[in-house]
């Protein structure tokens, strides 16, 4: 990574000579070598073959997963030993750790390739129906086949919700940010310390706290207005957070210039500090926008699980795709389970959509800090 | 137009205008109308924010008054939650909470760690920012996704490993699972009931939920380590693993701890990846490998619909130590992260 190629010197004379110049060849530095690649791919060919020689043949084991444990452990020693044949203890040491750091991310991409992979192929045979998309839940028992029954419902209602806790924590949470950061003065360290502190609330909570003051002592009916407001508790310290955060990196000299050219507070903050942190400002605002669409728990306690279409966040009960999700595998059966893995793919795509959304927003902007 | 400086004219101090005695102009700042708006509508908001937020934290501790008047102190010792015969304490959920977390940090951390320095030290610069997405996107996945995967997918394998464990291990009280290790695991009823929905289950969720995070935290410190010195130690000769260990570890140590300590925070939290996978059960036990555990914010998932008000707020109460031990350990972290030699900004 920090290889740096090393140029032959040309001399003077020599460029001037009538005499073409040997052509430079630039040195390779960093890339493996025949011997390194080898030993690599002799591990991995030994390891493979003693590893299924004696876990399976000699030995009556079973089970992928011990397998992949001892063929690792196994590939680990021979390609130890066999680097340790030429090369110093240094080298050895490098190798195994090497190998450690290749088969962490591996291990996680396995894993999040599997989620992603399952969803979609168990949520498969529910979603080939296209009334999954247009119908509700009202009327359809668990058992009916997936011609009958699906999620509108629960999609109408996550983007209800999610809206309208968005429309109170995006501009609440913005303004507390500027606050923070551009006025400043008395209270601000106050506010900064509760709102640092309240995103440690674990959503769980939130929703808790909602649910005993609004459907317990004032009485709301379970609505998608209460799971609306139980999101926007929860995103709303950490979106003021992430804006907070964003706006410190808008550098000092921009708003100097800004009150140098004789503007107010107002006219640098709304022409100067917030259109340069736009990009990072939406980043931030759209992530904290996907991890609401995602949240279960506060919406667990506060929306109540219903079956039948409803638009209107006030009254009623309001699905959502989380809770429908969470419902769905709470009845333990199979059908139900396929269209909560169905769910959970329209989720897993609708959060997807939002982050690369939020990555082509931020744009070449993020290129320039890294 | 707006945002006019005054100065008003030094204040000569007692007639003797002495050049040594420099007095300091004052700044008088006069704002516009609008300027006015701003300041103190931002500053009104910012107010009211305060007010919503704080106001959590107040509602939550105040509800405890009510549950110690109720259950006196016996609510800390008790681990049974008995609603029927009111016998209700948070003991053995505490317990299991921390539990849950602490297994799924002992995953986390190694993983973390190693794909960090693998993103900022061994991958190609063309695919860095490849993996860095891939890591932030892993963290938008809703903790009910990967809730799913590990009860439809992980845990059959997993019920297999910690059978394994057990058989062989069990002398050791962690591993340990009181049932019949010998009793062939195929003969047992689906779903392994001895060794499903286990703490160690529920545990490798929220490794799932928790890996972005740390590897973001620590990533972020990796990469802020001096280039001068890893191009030094590369320079005398040492091997990639030997210029990690002797420059970027000793330089990210506190990005280790902060980010694990912030991972710590989340997976104290984690909810409902933890109900969707647990079978809950009310008992203080070593024993994680072992079916039925349960935790703070499963217990409030599982029992706010058919509290009476006194134990609602003791399920506030609950929620409140949660968010106390949230709040501890997310201040330690940050206070650790901060201390970093680079002291870089870590954006969470």
């Amino acid at each position: 990574m920090t290889a740096v190629a090393e140029r032959p010197v040309v001399v003077e004379e020599q460029a001037s000579a009538p005499t073409l110049p040997e052509p430079e060849e630039l040195r390779r530095t960093g890339s493996s070598t025949r011997e390194d690649v080898l030993t690599i791919i002799g591990a991995l060919c030994a390891s493979s073959a003693t590893t299924w020689l004696f876990y399976f043949q000699v030995f009556p084991f079973e089970g992928l997963i011990g397998f992949v444990v001892c063929w690792y452990l196994v590939l680990v020693v021979f390609y130890a030993g066999l680097t340790a044949l030429t090369q110093p203890r240094a080298v050895v040491m490098d190798r195994i750790v090497t190998t450690a750091v290749v088969a962490a991310p591996t291990l996680i991409a396995i894993a999040l390739a599997s989620v992603v992979v399952m969803t979609l192929v168990k949520g498969l045979p529910a979603l080939a129906h296209l009334n999954f998309f247009t119908e509700d839940m009202s009327g359809v028992r668990a058992d009916d086949p997936f011609t009958m029954g699906g999620i509108l419902h629960a999609i109408v209602g996550t983007l209800i919700e999610v809206m309208i806790a968005i429309a109170i924590a995006m501009p609440l949470g913005v303004a507390t940010a500027v606050f923070m950061s551009e006025v400043g003065g008395r209270g601000s360290q106050l506010v900064r310390t509760v709102v640092e502190a309240m995103t440690a609330l674990p959503s769980i909570v939130a929703g808790l706290f909602i649910y005993t003051v609004c459907l317990v002592y004032l009485g709301m009916p379970a609505s998608g207005l209460a799971a609306a407001l139980a999101l926007a508790v929860m995103a709303l310290p950490i979106m003021a957070r992430a804006a907070y955060v964003v706006l410190g990196v808008v550098p000092g000299g921009l708003r100097e210039a800004s009150y140098a050219l004789g503007a107010g507070r107002w006219e640098t903050v709304w022409k100067v500090v917030l259109p340069t942190a736009r990009p990072g400002l939406a980043t931030a605002l759209i992530l904290g926008t996907a991890r609401a669409v995602g949240e279960t728990s506060p919406v667990l306690l506060t929306s109540g699980a219903s079956t039948f279409f409803n638009a209107n966040p006030t009254q009623d009960p309001m699905n959502s795709l989380p809770l429908f999700i969470y419902a769905a595998v709470g009845t333990g059966n199979p059908q139900m389970e396929e269209r909560a893995y169905a769910a959970a793919a329209v989720l897993l795509v609708v959060v997807l959509t939002l982050f690369v959304i939020a990555r082509l927003v931020a744009g070449g902007r993020r290129k320039k800090t890294r | 137009m707006s945002g006019d400086v005054a100065t008003t004219p030094p204040v000569a101090p007692q007639g003797e205008t002495d050049s040594e005695t420099d007095v300091p102009r004052t700044l008088v700042t006069r704002h516009g109308g609008q300027d006015r708006l701003f300041i103190h509508g931002s500053r009104a908001i910012a107010f009211l924010v305060l007010l919503i937020v704080g106001s959590i934290g107040v509602f939550l501790g105040a509800q405890s008054v009510p549950t110690l008047q109720t259950y006196g102190f016996g609510f800390f010792t008790e681990f049974r939650w008995l609603p029927s015969q009111d016998r209700i304490g948070i003991a053995a959920v505490v317990v299991g909470t921390i539990q849950v977390a602490l297994i799924a940090i002992f995953f986390a951390i190694p993983l973390s760690l190693l794909t960090a320095l693998f993103i900022t030290d061994w991958a190609p610069a063309w695919l860095r920012p490849t993996l860095v997405r891939f890591v932030d996107m892993m963290a938008a996945v809703p903790g009910i996704v990967f809730g799913l995967w590990v009860l439809f997918v992980i845990q059959p394998h997993a019920t297999e490993v910690a059978h394994w464990l057990s058989k062989y291990l069990g002398w050791f009280p962690l591993f340990h699972v009181r049932t019949d290790v010998d009793y062939p695991i195929w003969n047992q009823a689906p779903g392994y009931p001895s060794y499903a929905g286990s703490a160690f289950v529920a545990s490798l969720a929220v490794t799932m939920m928790i890996f972005p995070m740390a590897t973001s935290v620590m990533r972020e410190v990796f990469s802020e380590a001096p280039v001068g010195e890893k191009e030094a130690a590369l320079a005398l000769g040492a091997t990639r693993w030997a210029m990690v260990r002797t420059v970027v570890l000793p330089f990210g140590r506190s990005g280790i701890i902060g980010g694990g300590m912030l991972a710590l925070g989340r997976a104290l939290g984690e909810t409902i990846s933890v109900v969707l996978v647990i079978s809950q059960a009310f008992e203080i036990k070593p024993y994680v490998l072992e079916s039925g555990t349960s935790t703070i914010s499963a217990l409030i998932a599982s029992s706010f619909k058919e509290a009476s008000p006194s134990q609602l707020s003791a399920l506030l109460t609950a929620g409140f130590v949660l968010f106390l031990m949230t709040l501890l350990v997310n201040s330690l972290a940050a206070i650790i992260v901060s201390r970093s030699r680079s002291g870089g900004v870590t954006e969470l």
